[in-house]
């Protein structure tokens, strides 16, 4: 089961705001999801396993590394939520450290 | 016009080409269609007026296409079935829809999914669930419900989707249409919207194997924008076999027999009778791990869920939420109000699987699981040319009668995640009913066998004729 300080733990790492009532069902519907997940143990020792993290052996794809036009800044601020001065504006982050 | 709407694609451009067909008539006739579609398949319908240029000397002649909302589409909106995507309207189109259009088939409209591809009922849409066309009260599948249920409803002539665990295969099953998954690589993921990106992959929903064929011929490819894109071996051929001699089909214990509802089941066998009288031998095999795929994919996806989208912060694009005076504060309640529950549920699964302390335990024991999954795929290749099973364990399920039980909806998802883990192509063939409602029947195989798994499938599908939508002739 996991608690709640673990799911808030989680949140915070996820940027996620949680209420109340959403906190208690994460913790139930997690907990549910993650004991299934668990039988994955009973395959035992993978030590000798290599991960796969691909499907499809690919070499490095790379291309010339030649300058071309990109996205013009005001297309590129057109679906921001707010932005000024060619940039996208955000609420401030805090008090600079002193 | 009726009569030019019961064409499958492949036909109604075969026409267009003879003269025999106007295509902005057939423009107009889907374009009302989808404008009057009562099963909310959609979430953008292009306008009513002029027909776009339409090249009738382009491989797809002008036979309009709809599109899941996950792809980018210049100007359109691509909302990916999400509150946090309300409004946007991308600044470049999807390599794989730009290819369908320069191939000659027009954006008729986007089709509605659960959101960011997370589901397999379309109930998780920040625009309300698609209905299925064979009864409005049953779910159409999901992630890609909206273009199963264009596609089965005759609203559009054909769609595409993405898969990332059976959200092709799925849907196309419970609305008794064809549907691909592609070999992971063969087309490009650039302007897809990024669920998991080591599993996503477009494909084709669409009434015949044939027009499956065509479709993915159009899309396949390299693409300098998706540097995991391959492309295919060798072009995508029209299938033509009739005969399944010689041909070779595993069924898997361990995806055929518990879990399975007896409907399908036996729907399934039928199947596979037809098969041995095509001239296909059918042998039981095993796939060890393939219990264990489930578990494997629900750590994975997730966690690579969480990463992608990370970006969802409401400072580039999208919602942002109101009234929050400082940075951190906008962005964890633009993200609690942007995203849905399904959402949440897996971007706190992904992070915990990724969080310090749990990662080996999870995350890197499931990308273990992964190898040995792709190792039981490769012993099954040595003595199959195909595996089959059925699509998804059950028919089309009522609104709402999974959506308060996280892990009875992951279950759909049973017999189709195993081939997401291994990178492998497998299609989704309608074989008949159950109760009434359609039932799936998939075929996998080797990575880049496309031309010979659609070949096997249309044979199958010759000898089944199997009407995928007996209300279209009406």
């Amino acid at each position: 089961m996991l608690s709640r300080e673990q799911v808030l733990h989680v949140a915070r790492l996820a940027r996620l705001e949680l209420s109340e009532e959403e906190q208690q069902r994460m913790s139930e519907e997690l907990s549910k999801v993650l004991d299934y997940i668990e039988k994955i143990a009973e395959l035992g020792d993978l030590a000798d396993v290599e991960p796969t993290s691909h499907v499809v052996a690919v070499e490095n794809a790379l291309r010339a590394d030649v300058p071309r036009p990109s996205l013009p800044a005001e297309v590129a601020l057109q679906s921001a939520p707010d932005s000024d001065m060619g940039g996208f504006r955000v609420p401030s982050p805090g008090p600079a450290p002193a | 016009m009726r009569h030019a709407l019961s064409l499958t694609a492949a036909q109604a451009a075969a026409r267009i080409r003879a003269g025999e067909l106007d295509p902005a008539e057939l423009w107009r006739g889907y374009r009302d269609r989808a404008a009057a579609d009562d099963c909310n398949a959609f979430t953008w319908v292009a306008a009513d007026g002029e027909p776009p240029q339409l090249d009738t000397a382009a491989p797809l002649a002008g036979v309009p296409i709809a599109v899941k909302d996950l792809f980018c589409t210049e100007g359109v909106p691509s909302q990916a079935g999400s509150r946090i995507l309300a409004g946007y309207r991308p600044p470049y189109t999807a390599t794989s829809v730009a290819r369908l259009t320069g191939a000659g088939a027009p954006l008729l409209a986007k089709t509605n999914q659960d959101e960011f591809a997370m589901g397999s009922s379309t109930e998780n849409s920040a625009y309300g669930p698609t209905l299925n066309p064979w009864d409005r009260t049953r779910v159409p599948g999901g992630s890609s419900g909206g273009s199963a249920a264009a596609v089965a409803a005759g609203s559009a002539p054909w769609a595409i989707g993405t898969d990332t665990g059976g959200s092709i295969r799925q849907p196309a099953a419970l609305c008794g249409v064809v549907g691909l998954k592609p070999t992971y690589g063969a087309i490009s993921r650039y302007g897809m919207i990024a669920f998991a990106s080591s599993l996503d992959q477009c494909g084709p929903f669409t009434r015949d194997v044939t027009d499956a064929a065509l479709l993915l011929g159009a899309m396949v490819g390299r693409d300098a924008c998706d540097s995991t894109s391959v492309g295919l071996p060798a072009p995508v051929e029209q299938p033509s076999r009739t005969d399944l001699r010689g041909v070779r089909l595993g069924v898997p214990e361990e995806l055929t027999g518990e879990g399975i509802e007896p409907g399908v089941l036996a729907s399934f066998e039928a199947t596979l009778d037809l098969a041995r009288e095509l001239g296909a031998t059918v042998e039981s095999c095993r796939l060890p791990h393939a219990p264990h795929a489930l578990s494997a994919y629900y750590l994975i996806a997730p966690a690579e869920a969480s990463s992608n989208l990370a970006r969802y912060d409401g400072v580039r694009y999208g919602f942002r939420a109101d009234g929050v005076g400082d940075l951190l504060g906008m962005y964890t309640r633009t993200r609690e109000q942007g995203f849905g529950a399904e959402v949440k549920r897996r971007i706190m699964l992904g992070t915990y699987a990724l969080s310090s302390g749990y990662y080996d335990a999870y995350y890197g024991r499931a990308q273990k699981v992964r190898t040995r999954i792709s190792e039981d795929f490769k012993a099954a290749w040595e003595r199959f040319d195909f595996i089959a099973t059925p699509t998804a364990p059950g028919v089309a399920f009522e609104l709402g009668a999974k959506t308060a039980d996280p892990l009875a909806m992951y279950l759909n998802d049973f017999c189709t995640v195993p081939m997401s883990l291994a990178g492998i192509p497998g299609i989704s063939i309608p074989c008949g009913l159950s109760e009434g409602l359609p039932v799936g029947f998939q075929l996998a195989g080797p990575a880049f066998s496309e031309n010979a798994l659609l070949d096997a499938a249309y044979a199958l599908e010759q000898a089944l004729g199997f009407d995928s939508a007996p209300w279209r002739r009406a």
